[in-house]
């Protein structure tokens, strides 16, 4: 016990100082800055190297000011007097989006764990199996987006109906269980032999050890794998959308609103940044997750 | 638990333990016989590669030895693990980081279904015994590496067990930290009764914590020779005993069992 460090309160404060806050807000505002001065300043037909367009145009076209965007935002949807705001239907599309996301990051997370709890208990499944899944994310997502569609199309079970949003949801699964298959098992193999021959010398089987070891020490590694595959599954989605034509979410908006942006450049970019606040909201729930789980986030030292 | 007090704690005849390798068989454990009787205190010392880990991990039913027998309290070392006759500690604590010191204590006792008032009751004497009443709520990571030892041994005392293994448990710790563990672990032994197994690498720990001392020599892994501590009853040890004449001469007759033989071994050899 050589002079014990300990600390004056049994838990670490994890509190983000206000100067976070600060910096983040700074960033943005750094972002705007370098966007306008680039329009002010930048060639009128965008940077070209070798034939290619390495920068924008800087026409209102291209890159509309930032206050037009703010206030295109704020503004209706379209002229007539009975329209929505705009802010209302890009967050009306993006909670769509997010439910979608969120129900293909739940498959993905119950997939990606069941496949290494799988992984973990059978050895030849783990060589026979992670190659596959590896490969799996190498299909792009356009070429089996519309199978997805195609095949859903067709089931149908008394009452219940194949539905658009249930493709796109399989689809943000497909790219949610890989980080989560491939971090649980990390996760699920990570424990110390020391900490495994502690359970064997309990006498504890196979599912003892994995609820009172394994699962606990998989925790930081799930959360990281939780982050990767939220994104995942928010781009997922969103993509996803487009290639199957569903209505109603804010990969379909982006689509339908770049049509119109000969006439109305700063409306194209309001579903950009609602699917730019989805990305926000779904890493910000991973991030709370974390905080909730923090005490398993601590690591063992050595005296 | 009458035939507890009678029984001898470990009983080992024959052992052999062989590990086969790339390089070919390793002879870990040639012959091993000992018997550690209830409520001792054996310390096994030897170079590395002297097989006592390796005994240890036959002794706690983490390796299967290759030919001989071995009983733990007149039982199989299987069922002896399985009835969770004997506690171990290992040269790291191994706590679970996530859990509070309370919660590693109670970690063997929620996984055998212990009701959790007696749960409670259970960690709060084991806290007290290793004198961390204070730091029930902390985390292994605020604790120094004394304390975190501390809370493997209670850790280890939780189910009561008849036997201690130990795999150095001080190993990683300072001189001074290491010598106050020590007169805690016997005072901690007086109280309990166990019979304790501990591997270490040090001649004065050995002599001041044991009622015999297993001296092991390498190549093939076996005993060279068991010496009996001349001296006081260990729960009356204090840490007087540590300038005692009769604790050098101990310490003299291990060191000399240690390499004695070893010195005359290595004049022959052809290096």
């Amino acid at each position: 016990m050589t002079a014990a460090p300990v600390p004056a309160s049994p838990r670490p404060a994890r509190r983000r100082p206000p100067a976070a806050w600060a910096w983040g807000a700074l960033g943005i505002l750094a972002l705007c800055a370098v966007w306008e001065l680039y329009k002010l300043i930048g060639p009128a037909d965008g940077v070209v190297v070798a034939g290619t367009r390495i920068l924008p145009r800087t026409s209102d076209l291209a890159m509309p000011h930032v206050w037009d965007m703010i206030l295109r935002v704020l503004g209706g949807e379209t002229r007539a007097a009975s329209a929505d705001p705009l802010w209302l239907v890009v967050a009306q599309a993006a909670v769509v989006t997010l439910g979608i996301a969120a129900a293909g990051l739940a498959i993905g997370a119950v997939v990606g764990v069941g496949l290494a709890l799988a992984m973990l208990a059978f050895r030849p499944v783990r060589f026979g199996l992670l190659p596959w899944i590896v490969l799996s994310q190498t299909v792009p997502l356009i070429a089996f987006a519309p199978l997805v569609r195609s095949w859903g199309a067709r089931i149908e079970i008394g009452a219940f109906a194949w539905q658009d949003g249930m493709s796109v949801a399989v689809i943000a699964s497909y790219l949610a269980f890989f980080p989560i298959a491939v971090g649980a098992l990390a996760g699920l193999d990570s424990p110390d032999r020391i900490h495994l021959e502690l359970m064997r010398t309990y006498g504890v089987g196979w599912w003892r050890t994995l609820l009172a070891l394994r699962l606990p020490a998989a925790v930081p590694y799930l959360l990281t794998a939780l982050r990767l595959a939220a994104a995942n599954a928010v781009v997922g989605a969103v993509v996803a959308e487009v290639s199957t034509g569903m209505q109603g979410g804010i990969g379909r908006m982006i689509i339908q609103f770049a049509g119109q942006a000969s006439g109305d450049p700063a409306k194209a970019w309001a579903p950009i940044f609602g699917a730019i606040a989805l990305g926000l909201v779904a890493a910000g729930s991973v991030a709370l997750l974390g905080r909730l789980l923090q005490d398993y986030r601590r690591v063992e030292v050595s005296p | 638990m009458s035939d507890v007090t009678t029984t001898a704690a470990v009983r080992a005849s024959g052992v052999e333990k062989v590990f086969p390798t790339r390089a070919g068989e390793v002879h870990a454990l040639s012959d091993v016989n000992l018997t550690v009787a209830a409520g001792e205190f054996v310390s096994l010392i030897g170079p590395s590669g002297c097989g006592k880990s390796t005994l240890l991990r036959l002794i706690a039913d983490l390796d299967e030895p290759t030919a001989g027998t071995l009983e733990v309290f007149g039982k199989s070392a299987r069922r002896a693990r399985l009835d969770q006759d004997y506690g171990i500690a290992f040269q790291q604590a191994g706590l679970l980081p996530w859990r509070t010191v309370a919660d590693n204590v109670a970690l063997p006792l929620q996984l055998h279904g212990v009701a959790p008032r007696a749960r409670a009751a259970r960690v709060a004497e084991l806290l007290d015994m290793v004198g961390l009443a204070d730091f029930a709520d902390r985390f292994p990571d605020q604790l120094s590496g004394g304390m975190q030892q501390r809370v493997a041994i209670a850790r280890a005392l939780a189910e009561r067990p008849n036997l201690l293994l130990m795999d150095e448990p001080f190993g990683a710790l300072d001189e001074m930290t290491r010598e106050r563990m020590q007169t805690e672990l016997l005072r901690i032994c007086a109280e309990t009764g166990a019979a304790v197994v501990f591997v270490t690498h040090s001649i004065p720990e050995a002599v001041y914590l044991s009622d015999r001392v297993v001296v092991m020599s390498p190549r093939p892994g076996r005993i060279s020779e068991i010496v009996t501590m001349r001296l006081d009853d260990t729960a009356g040890r204090t840490e007087d005993l540590r300038e005692d004449a009769a604790y050098f001469e101990m310490i003299t007759a291990v060191r000399e069992a240690l390499h004695g033989e070893a010195v005359v071994l290595r004049g022959v050899e052809t290096r």
